[in-house]
């Protein structure tokens, strides 16, 4: 399949990680990943502050950016995102609608209707679950919100990190309660989001995991800088990394803040 | 198991009272405006996140509510369709509201009752006092009702010289500890059992000396109590859970039996009603009476279920009022968006689930609707007062109170999709604020909007903040920043930049034809 990536703003400029690991993903799977460069951002982060008005150029260049997907140039546009996968499904088409701009909204839909999520990409479109993976560390998954109850992922992330060689996977308490960090919620809510993030955080400690892994590096960045501050010892990896890492090409354990305590079950 | 939870947690101070005196308990004072008081909520949430009590306290409660309502939601096969159904049935009444409420007056009228149609709270208050006057009532009991609080019935009426007790027994808490709820269901969530024993012993006039802080002994005094009330009243105030549009029908649900009490004994019945509580057929409360107990209490059913239909001579009150209030409602349903907010039949399920509410509690949000459904309809109800108007006013904060997680959406039982009217209203109170001068927000927003519209210019942005990752030092993180990124270095490590973003690998990548 020609496979469009959308690499998502954050993951470009501050985790390449992540949608450098899809793509060796994908191609290892035998798929031509594309990455159309006239992309940018989804729009989230402004229409999720209020900031609507500001968030129509950001998002008519993605629609217009990804409009090919909807002639048959590619076959699918993935997202290594939960909740960039949610507001291209749930919100670029409102947006359009509310600037009075209804062809836009249109393309937008028909373009998100060709948008899948890394987990729902390789499960429901590509058809696997075991993608050839070796991992020998402990990890454990936390299903971020958007991902969970905004796009239904359901266990499709879970069942593709069970197939992965040598992982020992342990189970998240409190796996479905949100991280804290919410977008600008973590700035404008910094206390309230802090908290949450200390429940998070008690409880990926109590795992026992080298690393935090998810669908989302918006979260995993939340998680991550609670971790580091605490000098936890866990670091974090998008679940893409994970599924990306061979015995030929293992992906290295995140390099943690110098200091860490050890690890403690 | 047995459903006590207006007395949550079980952590005492000490057995030592606080010393005579040291009035009055509440943390809140009584506002003004139930909908409006007290700071922002980022402010408002700070102060109740230091208090490590209420958060235990809360994170015990909810945490018991919320398994318990999973559990007795799970085994019912068609929850989903239920959820639907109560939700198109909401749609329904919002769709014919007036004529449904003529209705209801009609039947109402027909069956003995007087109806009262109140604009505003001062109206409502202004109905409810001449009524009980009227009686020459100084003393009335009341039904556990959020209406009531949303008008601050009781404070009106103590003004006006006439004692409004509460017999719900966290209702009665709240009330004697001169505090405003925290929860829509279990407005005394914020209190431990030491407390209440304190509270009782000091303010209910007729505690025993030696009143422990075991749960049955205090339901007992407070069961004393109140029974002397029940029986000298001669009007009691209720809300109401639903109304019956086609026969006039009115419906209370509770656990304790105290609403039966209220509803059946006084001589005088006055039931203050949202005009939203609203169902068109004695057959819709089929659909509610499932979905409503399973969502709040955890129960398959509540304990009572009251249903009045106007006056029945010889039995039960002889003088009925029924007061529909407004007070804002009309402004919701005006709104395309916002309007489902209206949908709410107060179950407090999104209350429980909700991370934000679960760790500041109900003060935070300053308004008798507290959580989720609180963000959305307390700024919505206030909106003729400036409740959305940016800056301005500590409502327009709300809308912000939450990250999105969507568990509330989940358990609404009709569907109330909270997340997209957080949302909405956000991008209204930025509308409503954009004459505003000054704006830090909205320059870094349009400033990012613009790089963030065009390929070109947000690889030259990801290639400059590159130029960043030698600020990270040793460790490849940013422990402290300058604000506003401040607010996010005071709990959390912030990583430094990549020596390259992604896509110039990818650049690479595909000059290197795909190979690595």
């Amino acid at each position: 399949m020609r496979i469009a990536l959308a690499a998502t703003c954050l993951a470009d400029t501050l985790f390449p990680g992540a949608p450098r690991a899809t793509v060796r993903l994908l191609e290892r799977l035998g798929h031509d990943v594309v990455f159309p460069r006239g992309q940018a951002c989804c729009g989230q982060m402004h229409i999720n502050t209020g900031y609507v008005e500001e968030a129509v150029p950001v998002v008519r260049n993605h629609v217009e950016t990804f409009a090919p997907v909807a002639d048959g140039a590619w076959d699918a546009v993935v997202i290594p995102s939960g909740s960039c996968t949610g507001s291209v499904r749930h919100q670029q088409a409102m947006v359009c609608r509310r600037a009075g701009l209804d062809d836009l909204a249109a393309t937008a839909e028909a373009v998100a209707a060709r948008t899948y999520e890394l987990s729902e990409l390789l499960v429901d479109l590509l058809g696997v679950t075991d993608v050839g993976a070796w991992f020998p560390h402990r990890v454990t998954y936390h299903p971020t919100c958007h991902s969970l109850r905004m796009l239904r992922v359901g266990d499709r992330p879970l069942r593709l990190l069970r197939a992965v060689e040598g992982i020992d996977l342990v189970e998240l308490p409190a796996a479905e309660s949100c991280c804290g960090f919410g977008g600008t919620f973590a700035l404008k809510n910094a206390d309230t989001s802090a908290a949450m993030l200390a429940d998070k955080t008690a409880n990926v400690r109590g795992t026992g995991a080298a690393v935090v892994t998810a669908g989302d590096t918006s979260c995993l960045m939340h998680i991550g800088g609670g971790l580091s501050r605490q000098r936890a010892g866990i670091g974090t990896l998008h679940l893409a990394e994970i599924l990306a890492s061979t015995r030929e090409e293992p992906t290295p354990l995140p390099r943690v803040r110098a200091g860490a305590t050890e690890v403690t079950r | 198991m047995s459903t006590f939870l207006g007395i949550p947690g079980i952590r005492r101070r000490s057995d030592d009272a606080a010393p005579e005196g040291s009035d009055p308990f509440g943390p809140v004072p009584h506002p003004d405006e139930p909908l409006r008081w007290g700071e922002p909520f980022p402010a408002a949430a700070k102060q109740t996140l230091q208090d490590d009590q209420l958060r235990r306290k809360l994170g015990h409660a909810t945490r018991t509510i919320r398994a318990k309502r999973a559990s007795v939601v799970g085994e019912v096969p068609d929850w989903e369709a239920l959820r639907d159904t109560g939700s198109a049935i909401k749609e329904q009444v919002m769709a014919n509201l007036p004529d449904l409420l003529a209705r209801l007056e009609e039947n109402v009228t027909a069956r003995g009752g007087v109806v009262h149609w109140a604009r505003d709270a001062a109206e409502a208050n202004r109905i409810v006092t001449e009524i009980a006057r009227a009686q020459g009532a100084d003393e009335v009991v009341k039904v556990k009702s959020m209406a009531t609080q949303e008008i601050g019935l009781n404070e009106h009426l103590a003004a006006e010289g006439i004692a409004a007790i509460e017999t719900d027994l966290a209702e009665l808490i709240v009330q004697l500890a001169d505090d405003m709820p925290s929860h829509i269901l279990v407005p005394a969530i914020h209190r431990n059992r030491a407390e209440i024993r304190d509270i009782f012993r000091r303010r209910m006039g007729d505690a025993p000396e030696d009143l422990s802080d075991v749960p049955r002994e205090l339901a007992m005094a407070a069961r004393a109590h109140l029974r002397r009330k029940f029986l000298s009243a001669k009007v009691a105030v209720s809300g109401a859970n639903f109304g019956v549009a086609d026969t006039g029908t009115l419906a209370v649900v509770e656990s304790e039996g105290n609403g039966r009490m209220c509803l059946t004994l006084p001589e005088t019945l006055v039931t203050v009603m949202g005009i939203e509580k609203l169902i068109p057929t004695y057959e819709d409360l089929e659909v509610f009476l499932q979905l409503l107990p399973r969502s709040s209490t955890g129960e398959r059913m509540n304990p009572y279920t009251s249903l009045w239909t106007g006056v029945t001579p010889g039995d039960g009150p002889q003088e009925f009022h029924l007061v529909l209030l407004d007070n804002g409602r009309t402004d919701v349903l005006a709104d395309e968006v916002g309007r489902s907010a209206l949908h709410c039949i107060r179950c407090s399920a999104c209350l429980n689930v909700c991370p934000v509410y679960e760790r500041v509690g109900g003060h935070a949000y300053g308004s008798v609707y507290p959580g989720p459904i609180g963000a959305i309809l307390t700024p919505q109800l206030t909106a003729s007062s400036g409740g959305m108007s940016g800056a301005d006013d500590v409502n327009a904060s709300l809308p912000y109170a939450s990250t999105l997680c969507g568990a509330c959406y989940d358990v609404c039982p009709v569907k109330i999709d909270i997340p997209s009217i957080l949302v909405d209203l956000r991008a209204r109170e930025v509308d409503a604020d954009r004459g505003r001068a000054v704006d830090p927000w909205r320059a870094a927003m349009k400033a990012a909007s613009w790089v963030m519209s065009d390929g070109d210019r947000f690889g030259l942005a990801g290639r400059a903040a590159t130029l960043g990752h030698v600020v990270g030092g040793r460790d490849g993180v940013v422990s402290k920043a300058p604000p506003p990124a401040s607010a996010w270095t005071r709990s959390r490590d912030l990583p430094v930049p990549p020596q390259q973003t992604f896509r110039r690998w990818m650049a690479e990548h595909e000059k290197d034809g795909g190979e690595r």
